[in-house]
């Protein structure tokens, strides 16, 4: 028996790479470095210029729509994790705040603050790995050492917090399931404080980088007629100069009563992102220092009381019989949330993450639809490249920030 | 008598269903209480026939025709200021009411409002691209195409996106299995090597946590370490071999230690980072 090569001959493994016309049909990927995972751009060039690009998708399809079918909601949670795998607590969240809001439940006070700082600690370790991988795209080596140090120190403290570095799986549906370790506010705000300092470092070896700008400048001019058409969020959009961020426009959890801005930029560039990028940061580290204070001011219930729905605190499963039974029925069964649908969106690092789910009240989702803003993000490509030079390529992919886990989900 | 098990859909269900047990809804409200949208429908209401409306979730969900879905979407983009088209999709209720409930999510970033476009189409009944209103539909109608089935007219670059080209039936149909249907388990076997060979191959290990103690060719065996290809089968396993670098002494380079030999009763585990 014999591998037959031939049968691979009609579909995706062997195109045909012709030169017609002068043009040729580059195959960019799947696994190319810069492609920032398993993206596959077909381009047609004329000398060093695209004039076609077509971005292929689907090489991590894992089916968590189909998954999430066949599973409970406290299973799902986990899964969730592997979606932006750069920022996982931000999936956790957005998928634990649709399903409370499809529970009618509300997390506890300091829940709610727990959450929030870990959002943003994700939120800084994404933007971090972005700005590290991003410039080592564009050829700034030295930044990647740095701002990979720093995302070290926020990768331990959470792992402090919930032990796991990559997939956090840190917040539960109806809250978090710990609290905070001793002394972790303080090595918070000793870390924002490096990282206060250090992003002024960033700042000094790129903002006024003499290749840096020439690279950035002017590549990759998303116009907010395009954005708005390609459904762009997160900095994508405020790149653009629309000021959205649904942390703002829209708010959830305690973002009401945080105090901070939404940057935006107009000269719609890669320019314009990378300075909203690191100013986000800087905004990020502003809430994180409010939420401190407010975390110590709060009472200590972590998870929301709703026997119903969410299992008893483990003393009251331990030695009370009522919390037992509903506990085992919660964990073998499920709960069984109302019938109906809902739509919940949060801003991930990356954009808008937003969770459908369409409940018929058994234990199972009888529907979930992730909103992943990669998606577009990828999509857009198709727009964005042609009339760029190939070098160009991999500045416009890094500075999109597009994670594969949640683009093939 | 064999458990009747349905074919029309093959996901999970639960064990046990308490049959005195009222699944409550999410509670909704009448559109007219929100001024905005009362406004909005008012005005829809002049451009397309409405079915139903209702407020869920904060939400306003508006059931329209499937043939008028362009023209809703044209009038809640360009009159009502519902500028982004955030996410669209089907919804499978082939086994209950024979066909698929398209959803249109849509924002409006002046009025901070969502509302939910649906519409109802049969299995077979083609539905019009909105791909020329909003970009964003290019990749979602490919989605949901491939994940569905739904026939999209109009469109111009319909073909799957996530799943293979030449996949065979819709991976988030409720009729499709979890684990896929044949031709899915067999998709690589019947590609490579062709059908005929699917007995030489074998099946798929599809757990990907399973472990074969006695597999000596393709697992490590930390701390029982034997031959590679040893047939162990009749016990005869070392108790216990030492964890060690491969090399004897360390590894060396260039005549310098580069490594030194672990010694496990030595060696500590450090637990503060340094």
């Amino acid at each position: 028996m014999q591998q037959q090569v031939n049968r691979l001959k009609p579909f995706f493994e062997n195109i045909n790479f012709e030169r017609e016309d002068n043009t040729m049909v580059v195959n960019f990927g799947p696994q190319h470095p810069s492609a920032h995972g398993q993206l596959r751009l077909l381009l047609e060039l004329q000398g060093e210029e695209i004039i076609k690009a077509v971005p292929t998708v689907g090489y991590l399809h894992r089916g968590m729509e189909k998954m999430a079918e066949n599973m409970i909601y406290n299973e799902f949670l986990p899964t969730t994790d592997r979606m932006d795998y750069i920022a996982s607590s931000s999936n956790n969240y957005g998928f634990a705040l649709a399903v409370e809001k499809l529970l009618g439940i509300e997390a506890p006070r300091r829940a709610e603050i727990i959450r929030t700082m870990l959002l943003e600690l994700n939120r800084l370790t994404s933007h971090l790995f972005w700005l590290a991988t991003h410039a080592l795209d564009v050829g700034a080596m030295s930044i990647f050492l740095y701002a990979f140090r720093e995302r070290e120190f926020a990768m331990d403290l959470i792992e402090d917090y919930c032990g796991a570095r990559l997939t956090h799986a840190s917040i539960r549906i109806g809250g978090v399931p710990l609290d905070l370790p001793d002394n972790w506010t303080n090595e918070l705000a000793a870390y924002v404080k490096i990282l206060t300092e250090e992003i002024v470092k960033y700042e000094g070896l790129l903002t006024e980088n003499r290749i840096w700008k020439m690279r950035l400048e002017n590549v990759g001019i998303i116009t907010p007629e395009q954005a708005k058409s390609w459904g762009c969020s997160g900095v994508a959009l405020r790149g653009s100069g629309i000021k959205w961020d649904l942390r703002k426009e829209m708010p959830y959890g305690i973002y009401p009563e945080l105090d901070f801005d939404i940057p935006t930029a107009d000269t719609c560039d890669s320019y314009g992102r990378y300075k909203c990028y690191m100013q986000e940061m800087r905004e990020t580290m502003k809430i994180l220092t409010q939420l401190i204070p407010m975390y110590h001011d709060s009472d200590p219930q972590l998870m929301a009381h709703s026997p119903e729905y969410v299992s008893a605190p483990k003393e009251d499963i331990m030695t009370q019989n009522y919390s037992l039974m509903q506990h085992f029925v919660l964990v073998t069964q499920g709960m069984r949330p109302p019938k109906g649908e809902i739509y919940v969106a949060t801003e991930s690092p990356k954009g808008e993450l937003g969770f459908m789910i369409v409940s018929d009240g058994s234990p199972y989702p009888y529907k979930i639809k992730l909103r992943a803003p990669s998606f577009w993000h990828t999509g857009i490509l198709e727009d964005l490249l042609p009339g760029h030079q190939l070098a160009d390529v991999v500045t416009i992919i890094g500075n999109l920030n597009i994670v594969f886990g949640e683009i093939d989900r | 008598m064999r458990k009747y098990t349905p074919k029309d859909d093959v996901q999970k269900k639960s064990y046990f269903n308490d049959r005195f047990f009222v699944t409550p809804s999410i509670p909704r409200t009448n559109p007219s209480e929100d001024e905005v949208f009362a406004n909005d429908i008012e005005n829809l209401d002049t451009s397309v026939k409405i079915l139903e409306t209702y407020i869920e979730a904060g939400h306003l969900v508006i059931y329209i025709n499937a043939c008028d879905n362009k023209k809703a979407i044209t009038y809640l983009r360009d009159q009502l200021d519902y500028d982004f088209l955030m996410e669209l999709s089907a919804i499978d209720y082939i086994s209950t009411r024979g066909g698929f409930e398209i959803f249109y999510e849509m924002l409006s970033t002046s009025k901070h409002k969502r509302i939910r476009l649906k519409c109802f189409i049969s299995e077979k009944e083609p539905i019009e691209s909105v791909e020329s209103l909003f970009k964003m539909a290019n990749w979602s109608e490919r989605e949901m195409y491939d994940m569905y089935g739904v026939k999209i007219v109009n469109h111009h670059n319909m073909k799957r996106i996530l799943m293979p080209d030449d996949w065979y039936d819709y991976p988030l149909r409720k009729t499709y299995p979890l684990h896929g249907d044949e031709t899915a388990q067999w998709y690589e076997v019947d590609k490579i090597f062709g059908k005929e060979n699917r007995d030489v191959i074998g099946p798929e290990e599809r757990d990907s946590a399973a472990v074969d103690r006695y597999d000596t060719t393709r697992f490590a065996r930390l701390g029982h370490e034997v031959e590679f290809g040893v047939d162990i089968t009749d016990g005869k396993e070392p108790e216990h071999t030492p964890l060690g670098y491969q090399e004897e002494g360390g590894v060396k380079l260039f005549g310098k230690r580069l490594v030194k030999e672990l010694h496990e009763d030595k060696s500590v585990t450090l637990d503060k980072r340094r």
